[in-house]
């Protein structure tokens, strides 16, 4: 079990949310072929460490949210909102 | 070489007699400067890949490098189902090679596996299941694979316990039925592969750490350990939960994300449950295995991570589920929980094959159902280190699939339900 502290809602377990992997930048459609936007969607860091990730508060406010977490301790430091809701 | 002595009814009795210790099943070996092959994981994969590099090719000098002791990684951590109903036919195939393998095993290492095969019974709770299911049996009859859909009565006869009325919220409306299917020792599994491997003179390195991969001009040309270097052309990744790891070391990407997947065992009470019992709506999967403890699995968490602790939720969702299928269950008590590390790849498929990085070789992605495969991967990775290419059977497990674009779609079958 996870305790997220949702800057909206307060301290609430990770079920309420849904986990969306590793941020990665994502390139720019109109200048990347076929294996280039393969690589993207595909390919992933899977570090053991600090990683910057995306959650989606699906049973709270509905606000994506970006997570710094350790995946080896599942310690979280740092939980702050992005942009963009899901109607 | 390691000296074995056979196990058998004479061997047994002679020592009863003699009161004469066994020999060491696998010796100690200084770390060699230099291997032909060296493998990263001493789980099913890695040993037994050594195993059959050396009985079916002739290639001895094999390393095996274990970070910790062998089988202390996915292959101690598992549910230890053996099946092949899959939905494809190409993974079906596959599956039902490893079973095959499974069912000579014991002979072949001349080591106790303890292969029951019991049955593996995959609920349906709906109508549309139930359909998937007719699709699955008649895929796996056409490959000569025994399975059939059957009906609540006949779920009945195989496994009284569970609840056929109509009365829970996931009631059963039938099931896929697949006699070959059951549990085995899993550590046995990995303790026969390293022994016939050792006798055959494999150097199994445990307490030995992976710590970097040397490629110069595109090729790997050794290994650094906790123990000092090794000089190899010929690096096979063989690790679950450190796959992406190890291979960044070579400077190889791979599709993988890493996620825990809980399991959980009871106390032991006396045999009444036969079957492999699986319910991929509630998650779970139930056996009992022959010293009569109840063992459960579950999906991977939802999300990414390298840590093999056990939750709370698993443990409530879990009791909530089972209890669903066998509410005798009730007054149970759970002796332990453990989590086991999965690689996901995106499309549920392993990962087998060469790598950009010339010698360098992974037998990676098994997700959650690795364990099953060990036997066939083994044989499969085994006949590509020998032949310099991948054979048929793994062929469409390469690496280049995904940035090809040509994904597998076992997903319907992997994903849940062991």
């Amino acid at each position: 079990m996870l305790l997220i502290i949702c800057p909206n809602c307060g301290p609430r377990n990770s079920d309420e949310f849904t986990f969306q992997g590793e941020i990665r930048p994502r390139p720019d459609v109109a200048e990347t072929d076929a294996v280039q936007w393969r690589r993207y969607l595909y390919m992933r860091s899977n570090l053991s460490d600090w990683v910057s990730e995306r959650w989606f508060h699906g049973s709270g406010c509905r606000r994506f949210l970006k997570l710094e977490r350790h995946t080896a301790s599942n310690e979280i430091r740092d939980v702050e909102l992005v942009g963009g809701e899901q109607a | 070489m390691t000296k074995t002595e056979r196990f058998s009814a004479w061997n047994l009795f002679r020592h009863g007699m003699s009161r004469r210790s066994w020999p060491r099943v696998w010796d100690h070996h200084d770390l060699e400067s230099s291997y032909d092959v060296v493998i990263v994981g001493g789980g099913v994969h890695g040993l037994a890949t050594t195993y059959y590099l050396a009985r079916n090719h002739g290639i001895t000098d094999v390393a095996v490098l274990e970070k910790s002791y062998i089988g202390s990684g996915g292959s101690g951590r598992n549910t230890a189902i053996v099946r092949s109903n899959y939905l494809t036919p190409e993974g079906s195939r596959f599956y039902d090679r490893s079973v095959k393998l499974y069912e000579g095993l014991a002979e072949d290492l001349n080591f106790n596996v303890m292969f029951e095969q019991r049955g593996h019974m995959t609920l349906a709770h709906s109508d549309s299941s139930l359909r998937t299911m007719r699709w699955r049996a008649e895929v796996n009859k056409l490959q000569g694979i025994d399975s059939s859909v059957i009906s609540p009565d006949a779920v009945k006869d195989l496994a009284p316990f569970l609840d056929v009325s109509d009365h829970p919220r996931y009631p059963i409306v039938g099931a896929l039925w697949h006699p070959p299917g059951g549990i085995i020792r899993h550590d046995a599994v990995v303790w026969g592969y390293a022994r016939a491997a050792a006798a055959m003179g494999a150097h199994i390195h445990q307490d030995t750490e992976l710590t970097g991969i040397d490629v110069a001009g595109g090729r790997v040309t050794g290994v650094q350990t906790s123990r000092g270097p090794i000089s190899t052309g010929v690096l096979i990744n063989c690790t679950a939960g450190w796959a992406s790891l190890i291979s960044d070391m070579a400077g190889v990407r791979l599709p993988i994300t890493t996620r825990p997947l809980q399991a959980a065992v009871t106390e032991p009470v006396k045999q009444f449950l036969h079957p492999v019992i699986v319910s991929g709506s509630l998650h779970t999967y139930v056996s009992q295995t022959s010293r009569g403890e109840l063992v459960f699995g579950a999906s991977v968490d939802p999300f990414a991570s390298y840590s093999t602790r056990g939750s709370l939720e698993f443990a409530t969702g879990l009791a909530t589920h089972v209890l669903e299928l066998m509410p005798a269950l009730s007054n149970m008590r759970l002796l332990r929980q453990w989590a086991g590390l999965c690689d996901m790849t995106p499309d549920f498929g392993p990962i087998i094959g060469p790598t950009p990085v010339d010698g360098f070789h992974v037998d990676v992605g098994w997700g959650t159902y690795g364990f099953k495969a060990g036997p066939v991967a083994g044989e499969a990775v085994a006949e590509m280190i020998a032949n310099g290419r991948p054979g048929a059977l793994i062929a469409p497990f390469g690496l280049h699939r995904f940035e090809a674009g040509s994904l597998t779609a076992e997903k319907g079958a992997a994903a849940v339900g062991h």
